[in-house]
């Protein structure tokens, strides 16, 4: 077990070195330079912004800099477009909030989808069962960026019940669309996985020897069936948890939380190349420990995985 | 002694019966397939958009660049659907024909999603078949770059590298076609695991077939049904994945346009009273991404009936 997990985080910690230069050499591979503007800078100038930024050492001295500071300081410089602000700024600013609702939307997405997904399984055949099918099959076509436009239609133009966007430090109302609009198809998604690995779990034979011998039903299913059932949803969680955050810019873009998210397209639209590579790598440093836990997570439950 | 024996036929033709055919693997796929309604309903449905994506133009009475002066300035009040002017889609926040934006955004939607689905193909099952076949190091190896591929947040590196290097459709099936075979390599590796030690590959390599020929002539052809199953459903997530890009003002650029662009126009334009924008882009989204769905599951349950 401890070998499993020494030899995961020897996977993670190259996965996010990777990524970090990844993201610096291709940042400088890009044309132009964030200082470019109309009328052109005039060459002193230009000399000594890049001396400011640091820009006018070697490649791969800055390369050092710039690993070296993130990794043991999470400094990840500042920004080229916003002149008094650190990168660090930013997603200290944006961050908390997207944090926020995307909690939300992952707990919001397993407690449903699961409770629908195991009562489904339990009432196999029921209108219950056809209306969880139902709503996963529809919701595989009803995407965060088809869902939010139809939430704010119904929600906030016609019904005028919640507001459309905004974020007001998070106050309940402005919570609900985001993690709607964020969560539905993971939570499909998680229904569907949990209902077909409860009906498998429910015909295996240790079930029929529980009922058999006369357990309540409540109770075979609460500590027999569950457990082994809800492994295939535990596997799901790494991908789940990537898609949400990866949605998550498009809900901070349309709500306007000012979260996370519209930084990043903001400063893709602009070519604020600090912030972008900031983003991307804390977002990826957030994927790889998660994935990390799951995997460790899921080998501890199953005795079955091999190390 | 008894008459010669004639063959199997002659026997049957003898006795008056009709000669039983037999029936490949491919005609009770295709059996299973049309049984289900579903499915045969995906697929129609699946026709139908293609041919509005081919051949949709032909009969918009305004080309999908032409802006309509004459509704500018008061779209919300005269820009919605109508057959009398020739919108039939209405027109969108500039005045240009929305029922020709939609058939020019459903080509390039439709062509994401099918690129993206023959890179994965082709790249995701050589990668998946060598690794699977030939084992060992080669195999981890392999692997390896597909986990760590897998585990860093995509959407997020193929944005950089289309701000990098400059927007663009190529750019676009680049960055697609860096992710859409990761999942095929997967599952053809553990497809092809199951394959190699098969009787007909071990004769094969009794028979000293070199190994690029075993994995080409032998693994891959048997690999079919599961590709085939995957690549359908793999077209609307790639279509899912541009149309997000889109969304967010970061794929497709004006004029040219995509599924996902013509959403984000319509849901931006929500508060002008204007839901004709996004009704329709998003009615041709949600249909066409309904019998994408369709037709996979009814490919998955013909061609792999294990897999339930």
């Amino acid at each position: 077990m401890y070998s499993f997990i020494a030899r995961r985080i020897a996977i993670a910690i190259p996965t996010i070195l990777l990524l970090i230069v990844f993201s610096f050499l291709l940042m400088e591979a890009a044309p132009g330079s964030p200082f470019a503007t109309e009328r052109g800078v005039p060459p002193e100038v230009l000399a000594n912004l890049e001396k400011k930024y640091g820009l006018d050492r070697p490649l791969i001295e800055r390369m050092g800099i710039y690993v070296w500071n993130v990794v043991t300081q999470f400094d990840f410089g500042p920004s080229f477009k916003f002149k008094d602000r650190t990168v660090n700024d930013l997603i200290a600013q944006g961050f908390p909030v997207t944090l926020t609702y995307g909690i939300w939307s992952f707990v919001v997405a397993v407690a449903v989808g699961g409770t629908l997904g195991v009562l489904a399984a339990i009432y196999h055949n029921s209108w219950l069962d056809y209306l969880a099918v139902g709503i996963s099959i529809g919701a595989q076509v009803l995407p965060n960026f088809v869902m939010a436009p139809i939430l704010v239609l119904i929600f906030t133009l016609w019904l005028g019940w919640l507001p459309g966007g905004g974020w007001r430090g998070g106050q309940w109302e402005y919570l609900i669309l985001p993690v709607i609009a964020l969560s539905t198809s993971y939570m499909a998604s998680i229904a569907r996985i949990t209902r077909s690995s409860m009906l498998e779990v429910l015909n295996a034979g240790f079930i029929r020897t529980a009922r058999a011998k006369g357990l309540p039903m409540r109770r075979v299913i609460l500590r027999h069936a569950m457990k082994p059932a809800l492994l295939p949803v535990i596997s799901y969680l790494g991908p789940a948890f990537v898609g949400m955050i990866t949605g998550s810019v498009l809900i901070d873009v349309f709500f306007s939380t000012g979260g996370i998210g519209q930084f990043f397209v903001n400063s893709a639209l602009s070519r604020d190349y600090s912030v972008i590579m900031g983003i991307t790598i804390l977002i990826g440093t957030l994927t790889v420990t998660f994935n990390l836990v799951v995997d460790i997570l899921y080998a501890w439950i199953d005795p079955k995985i091999r190390y | 002694m008894v008459a010669q024996l004639g063959t199997a036929e002659d026997n049957v033709e003898a006795a008056g019966m009709e000669p039983v055919r037999g029936r490949s693997l491919w005609s009770d796929a295709r059996q299973r397939f049309f049984a289900n309604k579903a499915a045969t309903g995906g697929l129609v449905v699946l026709v139908l958009v293609v041919l509005f994506a081919l051949f949709g133009q032909t009969v918009a009475q305004w080309s999908n660049e032409e802006i309509d002066w004459s509704l500018l300035g008061n779209i919300p009040q005269a820009g919605g659907p109508s057959i009398a002017n020739g919108h039939y889609f209405g027109v969108d926040e500039t005045g240009r024909d929305l029922y020709a934006r939609v058939v020019q955004g459903s080509r390039i939607s439709l062509m994401v999603g099918i690129v993206g689905a023959l890179i994965s193909v082709v790249v995701g099952t050589l990668w998946g078949a060598v690794a699977g076949y030939v084992g060992g190091k080669t195999d981890t190896v392999m692997m390896r770059i597909v986990d760590l591929m897998m585990s860093i947040p995509y959407m997020f590196v193929l944005i950089l590298l289309l701000v990098v290097f400059e927007r663009s459709l190529v750019m676009l099936f680049i960055g697609i076609g860096l992710i859409s075979w990761l999942d095929m390599a997967r599952i053809v590796r553990g497809q092809t695991l199951s394959l190699k030690n098969k009787e007909f590959v071990e004769a094969a390599i009794a028979t000293g077939v070199r190994t690029p020929t075993i994995i080409f002539r032998h693994i891959v052809p048997n690999l079919l049904g599961v590709v085939i199953v995957y690549a359908t459903l793999l077209v609307p997530s790639m279509i899912i994945f541009e149309s997000f890009i889109s969304f967010l003002g970061l794929g497709v650029q004006e004029p040219s346009t995509s599924w996902g662009a013509l959403i984000n126009m319509g849901a931006s334009n929500l508060r002008n009273e204007t839901p004709w924008m996004l009704g329709f882009p998003l009615a041709v989204f949600v249909i066409s991404l309904f019998a994408f769905f369709f037709v996979g599951d009814g490919l998955r349950d013909a061609l792999d009936p294990k897999d339930r």
